[in-house]
């Protein structure tokens, strides 16, 4: 290793070290298996993890919004349709109750088998979708119910009737609802997030990603099929933009890490639910009361911040 | 096509679709009209506005030429010249990022692919913010999406209307999250400044798609495009590979995007002008 990256690497511990990570985090029998997380997020992310998180984030056996749902929400009630079109079923919503408050939920959904991820279009959504979240984010901000969105897709769904229906224009005004509501709002990136139809439903006061969670401009996959001119390249266009989680921290674009359980949120459902709760939970407790005004303020002062230029 | 020369009165236009047919794919001459293979010199062509005078063809216009097409004579000022992208990711490709920076700068003499600066229209004040296709295809990464804000936040406090000009491929690869990021951001600055009671007029030129659609072109007050232009959030091809479906052949287009309700109207380059000053009467109330 050269000077160089040793600096590098030591500058990225400190800033790392500097951050309420696993802020809200109360369980304390897990404190030691989250003292362990803390220092495999702290280790130099090499490509090779890059890759693994990537792989992680698609793993068929994740959780999806609606295995959240189920486990973190009572008194769940899903509102379908965006009161013009139809039922886009890649986004879900609805509302339900959160350690005892009413919260509205927003979530990207996919299937698990061959049938139930046609029906949710591989949790890409069309316009329709969209305009189903924002109607559903203006009755959360009318009735003052917190937002929570989960959000894992690999993108906006890129089809001719897609763009027919204003696919670019509806992404566009779900963010600047989001921008206008007067209610707190968290977001996690639980999977995917993918590029413009994961920041519709991701521009809030809180956005986290889960440990093996990935946020990116674009799928590896396209990032190499353009730059690398081959698709195959996926694993080193990866490695070059960095979508894991502690880098987006690092770049100041997510305000915190949900821990997943060891190996994976896949290998156990209840306790990646339990986990998402807990700091979902703490992240509401600091928000809720906040004047509305002020929430607004602070979450456009947030993304006006965002970038890096000389 | 030279024994045509003498019959320009006969339509030839099924001759000359074959033509623009043959040729996709090897490299045309930039004055070379795609739609009916007419040569103009550089001259001739600045002076049409780059509007093909024989089939109405609009050819790309950079960022300075469109500011000189729009403005008065004279009056552009422009700011934020001092902005330049940072690489927090050091991005490489098969090249590293700063180097297609500063090959970008040096080709196209900009700081990065937008140019932002108050001017006149027809005697209306107005602050202009107008893409350079030419530099990294228009994408918009930290500086843009900085240099969009400041716009707005000009404009505001000025009480003077934005008027933007957009050709973007979309978001910014090579900065990664932080690119995504600038759409968040330039949402936010449209809808501070119409909290302030400030005004965007969106021009959409071509191409503008992906990032660029899916943030503040698309939350303009009023919508302008010009004819043929590409305004799409997915690009042809990756829709076509995706889902194998058959593209209309206007898929995309101003022309479709006008029929399907996303803008108010296509506006010819020549007419664009004129256009803008008489959006900039009505929104400042001029009597």
């Amino acid at each position: 290793m050269t000077t160089e990256a040793e600096l590098g690497l030591r500058d990225r511990l400190a800033k790392l070290s500097g951050v309420k990570l696993l802020r809200g985090t109360k369980l304390s029998a897990e404190l030691e298996r989250l003292q362990r997380q803390l220092e495999r997020l702290r280790a130099d992310t090499s490509d090779e993890e890059i890759w693994k998180r990537v792989e992680l984030a698609r793993h068929q056996e994740r959780p999806y919004t609606l295995d959240y749902v189920e486990r973190i929400l009572d008194d769940f009630f899903e509102l379908h349709g965006d009161r013009s079109r139809l039922d886009d079923q890649a986004l879900v919503a609805g509302l339900g109750r959160l350690d005892g408050r009413t919260v509205a939920l927003i979530g990207h959904q996919k299937g698990r088998d061959i049938k139930e991820r046609t029906k949710r279009n591989f949790g890409m959504a069309y316009p329709e979708g969209y305009r189903k979240a924002m109607r559903v984010m203006q009755m959360a901000d009318r009735h003052g119910f917190p937002l929570l969105t989960l959000v894992d897709t690999p993108g906006a769904y890129p089809g001719v009737a897609a763009e027919q229906h204003g696919q670019g224009g509806a992404i566009a005004r779900s963010q600047a609802v989001m921008v206008r509501l007067g209610v707190p709002t968290v977001s996690v990136v639980i999977g995917e997030g993918g590029s413009g139809g994961a920041v519709a439903v991701a521009v809030a006061d809180r956005v986290l990603m889960q440990e093996n969670a990935i946020y990116s401009v674009i799928s590896p996959e396209g990032c190499a099929a353009i730059l690398w001119r081959d698709a195959s390249q996926a694993k080193k266009a990866a490695a070059a933009f960095k979508p894991d989680a502690a880098h987006c921290l690092e770049l100041g674009v997510i305000d915190g890490i949900v821990p997943e359980p060891e190996g994976g949120a896949h290998t156990d459902h209840d306790d990646a639910a339990a986990l998402l709760r807990e700091v979902v939970v703490s992240h509401l407790d600091e928000l809720v009361g906040i004047p509305s005004e002020d929430l607004r303020r602070a979450r456009r002062a947030k993304f006006r911040a965002m970038g890096v230029f000389a | 096509m030279a024994h045509m020369a003498a019959t320009d009165r006969i339509d030839v236009s099924i001759e000359h679709k074959r033509a623009a047919a043959d040729d996709q794919g090897a490299k045309q001459h930039p004055n070379t009209c795609p739609g009916c293979g007419s040569h103009y010199r550089d001259d001739e062509i600045a002076q049409y506005l780059r509007v093909c005078p024989q089939c109405g063809h609009h050819f790309p216009v950079r960022g300075l030429e469109r500011i000189a097409q729009l403005a008065d004579e004279g009056s552009f000022v422009e700011d934020e010249t001092g902005l330049r992208s940072a690489d927090p990711l050091q991005f490489f490709d098969l090249r590293p990022y700063v180097e297609r920076l500063a090959e970008a700068e040096v080709s196209t003499g900009l700081g990065d692919a937008m140019i932002t600066g108050t001017a006149t229209i027809e005697s209306l004040g107005c602050r202009l913010a107008v893409m350079d296709f030419s530099f990294m295809g228009g994408s918009m990464g930290s500086v843009v999406g900085e240099k969009f804000t400041r716009a707005c936040e000009a404009s505001a406090a000025d009480h003077v209307p934005l008027v933007s000009v957009s050709a973007s491929g979309g978001a910014r690869m090579q900065e990664g999250i932080l690119a995504l990021m600038q759409l968040p951001k330039t949402v936010c600055a449209v809808e501070e400044l119409h909290d302030a009671g400030g005004v965007l007029i969106s021009v959409i030129a071509h191409p503008t798609t992906g990032g660029l659609l899916a943030s503040f072109v698309s939350l303009g007050d009023v919508l302008l495009a010009e004819p043929g232009a590409l305004m799409s959030f997915a690009g042809p091809r990756v829709v076509a590979q995706t889902t194998r479906e058959k593209l209309p052949d206007d898929f995309g287009l101003s022309e479709s995007n006008l029929r399907f309700g996303h803008i108010d109207a296509i506006v010819p380059r020549p007419e664009l002008r004129p256009t803008l000053a008489c959006l900039l009467r009505l929104f400042g109330g001029v009597r």
